[in-house]
């Protein structure tokens, strides 16, 4: 018999390519530890023809939002998103980083008024895409520590 | 850029072209006779300016309230906020919201990096940024800058060495890359610890400069046009005698001046604690107690502008 690592799913969506190592933190932007009402698969270090080693993210009867898509794109910017309807590849398209991040991660500077108790969302210029660097809109501060400071 | 400033934020020099802040160095350039107290001006009579001062302050602060009364405008505000709601735990924002709503235009010092963007987005006023935390103070660097053009007769081409904390010190970044956008060449003398971040040197050679870099003051001093000097905190060292050893070393006396230009002209944001021996303030290269003054007639100048009495 076939020996499947993780089926095809039904519907829902899977995201490929994510960069070695971020499997769990793409968990933890979905959100999946305080709502799991299906399945979410996860292979981690896989080989991947592009990139050497990748991961990858089932998550059943689900589909993301554009918040969520820019919270992955921060952290892995060549993750591929398939959305499945009915066992088919409904969508696919490949993340994009936005030009502005708002609301998505906090600034990396312990110093930023963002990180004090005050009613705005930090928000940030991309300031490059290769290697990802972010600069903070309020204390101008540079960071490249996406993973570390996404909400 | 235009140079329509009416209702605009100053929160970092970033936000500014050379040919704005070349216009503000010109109408300050005018002020100075009113900030003598030789003319009288009631160019902002009637006009309120909030001063909120999360921490200290004598020099910013009494420049800024000089500058309004001077143009025949009043103050309000707080230096000290224990006691203000700020003590009750009020944020920033609703501090802002209030003392908006009683004034023409805020001027804020905090103690976090990014508190004047934050009062800019709560204000409906023009908010300028007096320092927030190790970040911007941006009209200390337009002052700065003042006082080179007046004693140079221009920026472009002077050899500037800054020497003292260069990693926390506030005023070195934005002064830095002001100077570079004006053309100065760029020395920076601090111990390893303490030199000028990465960050800002990165943008400084972006603009196609190339500042040298130095933990000793000797060489650097001896073409130097202009030599800034900021203070070294003692409570950034660990160790005391390391401290002290360090403080010595950039301390600028007499034996130190002994073969710098003539023309020398040396700076110093205030307050100083011994990194100047006072014998110096009596040599014509001391140019520090007018720095200070000319924050007023820049101060002038930028609310003036803001609150639309300047154009």
């Amino acid at each position: 018999m076939k020996e499947f690592k993780v089926t095809p799913i039904r519907n829902g969506t899977v995201i490929d390519h994510i960069t070695m190592g971020m499997a769990l933190k793409v968990l933890k932007i979905i959100g999946v530890a305080e709502d799991v009402s299906s399945t979410v698969s996860v292979l981690m270090h896989v080989p991947s023809k592009k990139a050497g080693w990748k991961d990858i993210v089932k998550i059943e009867d689900r589909e993301l939002d554009p918040k969520e898509l820019d919270r992955i794109a921060l952290i892995s910017p060549n993750a591929t998103i398939n959305i499945i309807r009915d066992y088919n590849v409904a969508e696919k398209f490949v993340v994009e980083v936005p030009n502005v991040v708002k609301g998505v991660m906090k600034c990396s500077n312990p110093g930023c008024i963002t990180n004090q108790n005050e009613p705005v969302e930090p928000e940030f210029v991309v300031e490059s895409k290769k290697p990802i660097t972010l600069r903070c809109v309020y204390c101008d501060r540079l960071t490249t520590e996406i993973a570390e400071n996404i909400q | 850029m235009s140079t329509d400033f009416k209702g605009m934020d100053v929160v970092s020099i970033r936000d500014f072209s050379r040919e704005q802040i070349e216009h503000v160095l010109r109408l300050a350039e005018k002020m100075v006779p009113i900030a003598k107290g030789e003319e009288r001006s009631v160019m902002l009579e009637g006009r309120i300016l909030g001063t909120v001062f999360y921490e200290p302050s004598t020099r910013t602060r009494l420049s800024f309230e000089s500058a309004m009364s001077r143009l025949g405008g009043k103050c309000l505000g707080f230096g000290e906020p224990k006691i203000s709601s700020v003590a009750k735990g009020e944020t920033l924002a609703d501090t802002i919201r209030m003392i908006d709503s009683y004034c023409d235009a805020i001027v804020l010092r905090h103690t976090q990096e990014g508190a004047a963007r934050l009062a800019g987005h709560f204000a409906r006023k023009p908010v300028i940024n007096a320092g927030d935390g190790a970040g911007q103070h941006p009209t200390q660097t337009m002052l700065d800058l003042f006082t080179i053009r007046k004693e140079k007769k221009k920026i472009e081409g002077n050899h500037v060495v800054i020497v003292g904390d260069l990693k926390y010190g506030r005023t070195v970044h934005s002064l830095s890359e002001a100077l570079a956008m004006f053309g100065a060449e760029l020395t920076f003398v601090a111990p390893p610890n303490l030199q000028i971040p990465k960050e800002h040197l990165k943008a400084i050679e972006a603009m196609g400069h190339k500042p040298k870099i130095s933990s000793t003051l000797g060489e650097a001093l001896k073409d130097a046009d202009v030599l800034y000097v900021t203070r070294i905190q003692k409570e950034r060292f660990p160790d005391l005698a390391e401290y002290q050893k360090v403080a010595g070393t950039y301390r600028i006396d007499m034996p130190m001046l002994k073969d710098v230009k003539s023309d020398l002209i040396i700076m110093h944001p205030l307050p100083r604690v011994g990194e100047i021996a006072p014998e110096v303030d009596e040599t014509p290269h001391a140019k520090y107690f007018e720095q200070a003054f000319n924050g007023v007639p820049v101060r002038m100048a930028l609310l003036g502008l803001v609150l639309g009495g300047l154009k």
